[in-house]
C-alpha cells in the first residue's frame, strides 16, 4: 500500500491506494503550518478504511508550498550566489535580471570568481582556492547560511562546482550549498536563477521535511517518504532538502498524470477547466511534455524542467455576451463568485455555467432560471465558442498526428462537448477531485541526461544509446528497481555554428521504487 | 530624422524586432538585450545617427558577435570584449574610431553595436550591412562593393586578440570561423572598417530603428488587440505567405550548420495547403504546394500566429500555429552579384532566387 498526499495552497487531499486500486480518498483543509493537515488527512483515510500504518509501502508527497513561499518573497533564507566563470561573464553578474524585490527578500550577494569550461571541456580558467576562501569569509562575516554555486557550462562538467562546495563546505561547516549542475540545463542565467532560488528554500525545505516525517512517524508509518518533482517522478527526502525547486509544478504535473491514470491511459491531453481557466497539457507514456522555452517564475526567467501547459481564459465563470451578432466567452470570469453571479443562482451575470445548464448539458443551481430563458441559439453557439477554443489549444499542443485522447477534469468539464475531431469520446474520470493525490501516489523513480554530446559521422547510434544507458543508471542510483527502468523521451536538437556536429540530447529513464519491490 | 538616442526603455523593443529580421536565425536576441542594458546602465545611453549624416571622414568600424548563439547563452560575452574588438582593430589602422557600424540588423547582432557605443561612448550609425540576418561574414552589401571585411580583430572575453589581413572576404571568414571555434565557439569580431562616404554607400539605411519601430508595432498591436503579424507585414511592405500548423520538422547539422526542413498544414484559409520551409540557420526557402514562393534574398520571417513573436528555426517544432511572411531585402541582393553571394544556389538549393509575390494566390 502506498499514500499519496497532495498539499494545496486551500486543500490538502490523500488517498490510500494498494497497486491500481484506490481505497480511501478524502480532502481536507490545508493549515498554515501544513503538518496538521497532513495529520487530519491521514486520520480520515483511517477512518474511511482502516490499515495497519506498518502495511504502509511508502509515501508520496506534492506540495505547492515551496513556490508559493517564493511568489509571497515570504520564508526565504539569506542566500550567495557564486559564480565560476571568470574572466568571462562579468558583465551580467547573478542576480541582474531579477526584481530588486526578490534581491532584497534573500538579502541577495553575488559573487565572480575564476573557473568555469568551454563548450568542449577546456577551463576557461583554472579553479582558484583563494578566490573561493576569500568567499567563504565574506559570506560568515554577513551571516549567509546558503550558498547557490554555478559554473559556465557544468551541464558539461560539473568539477568547478563540486570543488568549490568542498571548500566551501570545510570553511563554513552546516553551511547548504547548491550546485546549478544540478538544477538546470544549459542557459548560464536561467540556470543559476533557479540555483538561488532553490538556495533560497534550503532552510524552509529542512523544516517542511522536518515537520512532514515527524508527522508520519507520529501517525505509526515508518515507510520513506518521497516528494513529488516537476516531471511527474519522485525525490527521497535527501534530495528534496537539497532540491525543494525541483517540486515548483509538481502541482499540475500530479493533476495530469492522476488524471490519465484514472482513465486508463498514458498518452492524452488533460483538459482541467476551473472557474476562470482552462489549464491544457499532454502526456506522453504517462509524463508531461516539458516547456522547451525559459520559465518565468515570480518574475524571474528560470529553465528548469516545467510541464508545458497552455492556459485559456475559459472557465465555469467565464463571462459570456453577445456582440453584434459575435458570441465571445471570457476571459473575464466572476470567479468565486459564480454561486452569487451566475443566472443558474438566482445573480445577474451570464455566465459560461449558465449556457451549459441552458443547453441541457448539466443541472447545476436552478435549471429553471436559465432554460427558456437564455436564449438556445446564444447558448449552443457560446458552447460552440468554447469548444472551438480548447480543440485549438489541444491541436496547439500535440506533437504528432496520431490521434490523441482527451482528460477532462475540473469543475468547469462540463463545458466541454463529449469528443473533439479525432480523439474519440472525452474520458471523464471519476474521484478527479483527488487527482493531483493520486498523481503523487503513482510516481515513479527518473533519471535523467541533458548534455551537448558530440556526434560523429556514423556514431549517432552509439551516443544514443550511452545517453540512454546513463539515464537508466541514474534512475537506479536514485532508488529505481533495475528490472523496472525504461526510457520514456529522447529528444536530440543539432546546434548550430558548433563543429563536430554538437548536438543536445535529452534522455528521461523512469523505474519503479525498489522500496516496493522489495516488500512486495 | 533627428538625432537621438537609444536608452535602455527601447531595448526591448530592438530586441523583439531584431528577432523578426533575423529571419529564424541570427541567435536570440535576449542575451545581446541585457548586455546592452548593462552597457548602457554602465555608460550611459547610445547616441544613434542616421546614415545620411555621417560625414565623408568618419572611421567607421563595424561590430558584430561570431559564434554559436548556444555557447553565448552559457559563456555570456563581457561588454569590455565588444569595444576590446574595436580598439584592436583601430590601433591595428592607426585610426580613432568616430561610428560604430551594425553587422547585422537580425537577431543579437542588432544589440551588439549598442554595447559597443556604449562603452565607446560613440554613436551607432542608422544602418547595418546586411538588412536581415546571415550566417557568414562575407555576406554583407560592402561585398558587393568590393570591400573587404578585412582588416578585421576578433576579441575573446580571456584578452585574446587576433587582426587578419585576408586576400578575399571568404578567407577572413574561413580564418575567423577557426578562430572562433578555438577561442571557445564565441568572439566579438570589429571588421570592413570604412570611411563615411563609403559607409553611406554600402550600408542599408534605417534598419536599427527598423528593428526597434518592429518592437513597438507588435507590443502596440497586442495591446490594441489588433493582429501584430499583419501590423508588421504592414511596415516590411512585405505579403504573408501561409497561416498554418508545424508538423513536421527534419534536422541535421553539416560543417556546423544546422539545416533543415519544416514541413507545415494549412489552416482557416490556406486549409489544404501544404507548405515548406528549408532552413540553414536562418528560413532560405519557402514553399507553397510544390511552388516555391519565397527564398533568399527576400526575407522569410515564421511569426507566432497569435502573438507575433518570431520563432527560430532551433525552436520550430510540431504544433506550433505560425504565419509565414515574406519581405522584400535591399533591392542590392537581386543583383547578379548579390544572388551570387547569398542566393538559393549558395546554399545548396538548385534554383534562382524567387521574389516575394505581390499577391498570394487563395
Amino acid at each position: 500500500m502506498r499514500i499519496g498526499i497532495d498539499v494545496g495552497g486551500t486543500n490538502t487531499d490523500a488517498v490510500l491506494m494498494d497497486g491500481t486500486t484506490v481505497l480511501a480518498a478524502v480532502k481536507t483543509a490545508t493549515t498554515r503550518d501544513v503538518t496538521s493537515g497532513i495529520t487530519t488527512a491521514l486520520d480520515e483515510l483511517k477512518r474511511q478504511r482502516a490499515f495497519d500504518p506498518a502495511a504502509v509501502n511508502a509515501v508520496m508527497i506534492g506540495t505547492t508550498h515551496f513556490i508559493n513561499a517564493l511568489v509571497e518573497a515570504d520564508r526565504l533564507a539569506p542566500t550567495a550566489a557564486v559564480r565560476l566563470g571568470l574572466p568571462s561573464t562579468a558583465s551580467l553578474p547573478p542576480m541582474v535580471d531579477w526584481p530588486e524585490r526578490l534581491v532584497k527578500a534573500i538579502s541577495g550577494r553575488a559573487y565572480l570568481c575564476h573557473g568555469g569550461h568551454e563548450f568542449d571541456g577546456r577551463h576557461i580558467a583554472e579553479l582558484r582556492e583563494d578566490e573561493i576562501l576569500k568567499v567563504a569569509e565574506e559570506i560568515d562575516k554577513h551571516g549567509i547560511r546558503s550558498v547557490a554555486i554555478s559554473s559556465v557550462f557544468s551541464p558539461v562538467n560539473a568539477e568547478f562546482e563540486q570543488r568549490a562546495a568542498e571548500i566551501l563546505a570545510a570553511q563554513l561547516p552546516g553551511i547548504a550549498v547548491s550546485l546549478s549542475s544540478e538544477v538546470g540545463r544549459m542557459g548560464l542565467l536561467e540556470r543559476e536563477n533557479a540555483t538561488i532560488i532553490n538556495a533560497s528554500l534550503r532552510e524552509l525545505a529542512d523544516r517542511i521535511v522536518d515537520g512532514l516525517a515527524e508527522t508520519l512517524a507520529a501517525a505509526g508509518i515508518r515507510a520513506p517518504l518521497y516528494l513529488s518533482q516537476n516531471d511527474g517522478t519522485l525525490m527521497d527526502v535527501d534530495f528534496a532538502r537539497r532540491y525543494p525547486v525541483a517540486t515548483f509544478a509538481s502541482g499540475p504535473t500530479n493533476s495530469m498524470r492522476g488524471a490519465a491514470f484514472l482513465s486508463g491511459v498514458d498518452t492524452c491531453a488533460v483538459v482541467d477547466v476551473g472557474g476562470t481557466t482552462s489549464d491544457i497539457g499532454v502526456l506522453q507514456n504517462g509524463f508531461p511534455r516539458e516547456a522547451t522555452t525559459e520559465v518565468s517564475v515570480a518574475g524571474i526567467r528560470t529553465n528548469f524542467r516545467m510541464p508545458d501547459v497552455l492556459s485559456l481564459g475559459i472557465g465555469g465563470g467565464s463571462r459570456v455576451r453577445e456582440t453584434g451578432g459575435k458570441v465571445t466567452v471570457g476571459p473575464d470570469s466572476v470567479g468565486y463568485r459564480l454561486v452569487e453571479k451566475a443566472l443558474v443562482f438566482g445573480g445577474d451575470t451570464l455566465t459560461a455555467t449558465d449556457v451549459a445548464v441552458a443547453a441541457g448539458r448539466a443541472e447545476i443551481g436552478d435549471p429553471s432560471l436559465v432554460r427558456g430563458v437564455v436564449d438556445r441559439s446564444l447558448a449552443e453557439a457560446a458552447l460552440r465558442r468554447i469548444a472551438e477554443d480548447i480543440a485549438d489549444a489541444i491541436e496547439r499542443m500535440r506533437t504528432s498526428p496520431d490521434p490523441l485522447p482527451v482528460v477532462a477534469v475540473g469543475g468547469g468539464s462540463i463545458l466541454l462537448p463529449d469528443s473533439f475531431g479525432d480523439s474519440g469520446r472525452v474520458h471523464r474520470p471519476d474521484h478527479f477531485a483527488v487527482a493531483n493525490a493520486i498523481g503523487a501516489a503513482i510516481a515513479q523513480i527518473g533519471g535523467m541526461v541533458d548534455r551537448i554530446f558530440p556526434v560523429e559521422p556514423g556514431q549517432r547510434r552509439a551516443v544514443l544509446d550511452a545517453a540512454k544507458q546513463e539515464a537508466v543508471d541514474r534512475a537506479i542510483a536514485a532508488g529505481a528497481k533495475p528490472g523496472s527502468v525504461r526510457v520514456v523521451e529522447v529528444d536530440e536538437v543539432p546546434l548550430a555554428y558548433l563543429p563536430g556536429n554538437a548536438t543536445r540530447i535529452r534522455v528521461k529513464a523512469v523505474g519503479d521504487l525498489q522500496v516496493e519491490a522489495v516488500r512486495g | 530624422m533627428a538625432e537621438r538616442l537609444i536608452t535602455e526603455a527601447d531595448l526591448d523593443d530592438l530586441a523583439v524586432g531584431a528577432a523578426i529580421l533575423g529571419t529564424g536565425g541570427g541567435g536570440d536576441p535576449h542575451i545581446g538585450r541585457l548586455l546592452a542594458g548593462a552597457a548602457v546602465r554602465a555608460h550611459g545611453p547610445a547616441e544613434i545617427v542616421p546614415l545620411d549624416q555621417v560625414p565623408d571622414d568618419a572611421a567607421t568600424f563595424m561590430v558584430a558577435m561570431m559564434g554559436a548563439p548556444t555557447v553565448m547563452v552559457e559563456k555570456v560575452p563581457s561588454i569590455e570584449q565588444v569595444a576590446a574588438a574595436v580598439r584592436a582593430l583601430a590601433r591595428y589602422l592607426g585610426v580613432e574610431p568616430t561610428h560604430v557600424v551594425c553587422a547585422e540588423a537580425g537577431g543579437v547582432n542588432a544589440l551588439v553595436p549598442v554595447v559597443a557605443a556604449a562603452q565607446l561612448g560613440l554613436p551607432v550609425i542608422d544602418a547595418d550591412a546586411m538588412g536581415r540576418a546571415f550566417p557568414e561574414l562575407q555576406m554583407v552589401i560592402p561585398t558587393l562593393y568590393g570591400i573587404t571585411a578585412t582588416p578585421m580583430s576578433i576579441a575573446d572575453e580571456k584578452g585574446n586578440q587576433g587582426i587578419f589581413d585576408t586576400i578575399d572576404n571568404h578567407w577572413a571568414e574561413r580564418l575567423a570561423r577557426s578562430a572562433t571555434i578555438d577561442m571557445g565557439c564565441s568572439a566579438m569580431i570589429s571588421l570592413y572598417p570604412m570611411d563615411g562616404a563609403t559607409a553611406r554607400k554600402a550600408l542599408v539605411p534605417g534598419t536599427v530603428s527598423l528593428c526597434a519601430e518592429l518592437g513597438r508595432i507588435v507590443r502596440e498591436a497586442r495591446a490594441g488587440h489588433r493582429d501584430p503579424v499583419a501590423a508588421v507585414v504592414d511596415r516590411l511592405g512585405g505579403a504573408e505567405l501561409f497561416t498554418g500548423k508545424v508538423v513536421d520538422v527534419a534536422r541535421r547539422t553539416e560543417g556546423g550548420f544546422a539545416r533543415g526542413e519544416a514541413t507545415l498544414t494549412g489552416t482557416g484559409g490556406d486549409t489544404g495547403v501544404e507548405f515548406t520551409l528549408r532552413f540553414q540557420n536562418e528560413h532560405l526557402v519557402a514553399v507553397r504546394d510544390g511552388t516555391v514562393v519565397a527564398s533568399v534574398p527576400d526575407l522569410i520571417c515564421v511569426l507566432d500566429a497569435e502573438t507575433g513573436t518570431a520563432i527560430t528555426t532551433e525552436t520550430l517544432r510540431y504544433g506550433q500555429r505560425v504565419r509565414v511572411i515574406a519581405a522584400p531585402c535591399d533591392p542590392r541582393w537581386h543583383s547578379p552579384e548579390g544572388v551570387e553571394l547569398v542566393g538559393p544556389r549558395y546554399f545548396g538549393y538548385d534554383h534562382d532566387p524567387v521574389r516575394i509575390p505581390t499577391e498570394v494566390a487563395a
